[in-house]
């Protein structure tokens, strides 16, 4: 079964990614996550995404363009990159949610892909 | 099932209020039963839950025996629920959740966070265990004296299965989960009571108190991470070190070892250092290596590894770990963690950087991830 991990990521998490003394930290943790999910032979995809302000939303309404600022919802918490796995099951796709470094301190959703 | 669980759910409620105020009862499990009992018929009296309860508590109480019931020895009742909740026909993953629920009363939600299971599944599973005792017929009966040891064996493995929810968690952070160790402990003592003299009921309960003991010294006073052996002794719990001494002492005078009391006789030698000041390290290594007699366990494999490793040299604790299969330790973090250390020590760099990103990728815990970047990026190992 393939399975998407979305990692929300609080403003704090998020600020550590260029913060001096906390990037290392930061980087340390997603890189060991990820050699882990590579490693164990379960990581199909994914990719981490640039802080919210550097989003762009597009709406069609009417047939007219909108084109906002910034992303789609402005929560406390926001998308901050996702991994694509493959694992046997839910149970094993919410194990490896638990060890990625932002259930700590932001929200990991995991959700099963639809087949395609 | 369903209502007599929601019976004695109310009940230790309402003994929760009553104790504290009118002193524990002479025999706690009898007035449990005896007050779950009195909710029963409370919520019979709603027609309702009556046409709903009635078929379920058929499978809880044989109706050949429910007659008796008034005048059985309530305990005795009890223990059927849990050889009912560790039947052998029931699936392994689905036995502690069912007797956490069954016996305790906890919800399925408070289930799944202990067990990192989506809620929705583990509802399903506990449907599908109850339509199982159904259509299976598993009888509500304590087993025949040839049966026992090993459904004896079932019932402390799904006690154990929720001591060790709520161990992973050393960050204690979460409390729902650190809450399931606690229970684990209560449902512990409860079969010391129900089957006195089996030893391996007593193995459990020491192995279980000996680990809670160092609750509080498993991090520091700025919420690090502390390893076992650099743990501050002073803020281990005495009282509850020397209760897991007394109770492993009596299990052993029953000359009958096993798996449990092993472990425990591993958690006793550790917890040795609070007097000796040092850690018999060839002795836990000793302890291993019966452990490992009783069934091998990746745990304890990686277990005896880390105590070779400390009672002779890391070279030795590396070729026991190399011993080990891929395919067991993959996802295992406490190989990991062990393999870094040990390649560290033998000044491997390269290969231990390896094993520490491994181990740090495999954390759960962020207390635990930090004090594995701090040791592999510090000189000296610790």
């Amino acid at each position: 079964m393939k399975y998407t991990i979305l990692v929300y990521e609080s403003a704090t998490e998020l600020s550590a990614r260029t913060d001096a003394q906390r990037k290392d930290a930061y980087w340390g943790a997603y890189r060991a996550y990820t050699k882990a999910l590579m490693d164990a032979g379960v990581m199909v995809g994914g990719a981490g995404l640039q802080p919210p302000p550097l989003a762009t939303t597009v709406r069609l309404r009417d047939g007219k363009r909108q084109v906002q600022d910034g992303p789609f919802a402005d929560t406390k918490e926001q998308l901050g990159g996702f991994y694509l796995i493959e694992v046997p099951g839910l149970d094993q796709a919410l194990d490896w949610a638990a060890r990625c470094p932002s259930a700590a301190s932001g929200s990991v959703e995991v959700r099963p892909n639809l087949s395609m | 099932m369903a209502a007599a669980e929601d019976a004695l759910g109310d009940a230790l409620v309402s003994a929760l209020q009553t104790w504290p105020r009118d002193g524990i009862p002479a025999n706690p499990d009898a007035w449990l039963l005896s007050a779950a009992r009195r909710k029963l018929i409370d919520a019979a009296r709603h027609a309702h839950v009556e046409a709903a309860a009635t078929p379920t508590l058929e499978i809880l109480i044989d109706p050949a025996r429910r007659a008796d019931m008034t005048d059985a020895v309530f305990p005795d009742e009890r223990l059927k629920l849990l050889f009912v909740c560790a039947h052998p026909a029931i699936d392994e993953a689905a036995r502690t959740p069912l007797m956490l629920q069954a016996v305790l009363g906890l919800d399925a939600a408070r289930i799944a966070s202990a067990f990192l299971v989506a809620p929705a599944t583990m509802s399903q599973r506990l449907v599908r265990v109850k339509a199982k005792i159904r259509d299976a017929g598993i009888r509500f009966e304590v087993p025949d004296l040839h049966e026992l040891p090993s459904r004896v064996a079932a019932v402390l493995e799904a006690i154990y299965a929720a001591f060790g929810s709520g161990w992973d968690d050393v960050a204690g952070a979460d409390s729902r989960r650190r809450g399931l160790a606690d229970e684990a402990i209560w449902l512990g003592r409860l079969v010391t009571r129900l089957l006195p003299g089996e030893p391996e009921a007593l193995g459990l309960l020491a192995l279980m108190l000996h680990c809670d003991a160092r609750r509080a010294a498993r991090r520091d006073a700025d919420g690090r991470y502390v390893p076992l052996d650099q743990q501050d002794v002073a803020r281990w719990s005495r009282a509850m070190i020397d209760e897991a001494e007394e109770i492993l002492a009596a299990a052993a005078s029953a000359g009958r070892p096993g798996r449990f009391q092993l472990e425990a006789a591993i958690q006793s030698a550790h917890a040795r250092r609070a007097t000796t000041g040092r850690t018999d390290w060839e002795a836990i290594a000793l302890l291993y290596e019966g452990l490992l007699r009783c069934g091998a366990t990746t745990g304890a494999r990686v277990g005896q590894a880390a105590a070779l490793a400390r009672a002779g040299d890391a070279a030795a604790g590396l070729a026991a770990l190399d011993t080990l299969s891929q395919d067991m330790v993959s996802t295992y973090q406490p190989y990991w963690a062990l393999r870094a250390h040990l390649l560290k020590r033998l000044d491997r760099v390269d290969e231990a950087r390896d094993s520490y990103t491994r181990a740090i990728g495999l954390s759960e815990d962020s207390a635990v991830r930090e004090f594995l970047v701090a040791e592999s990026t510090s000189r000296r190992p610790l």
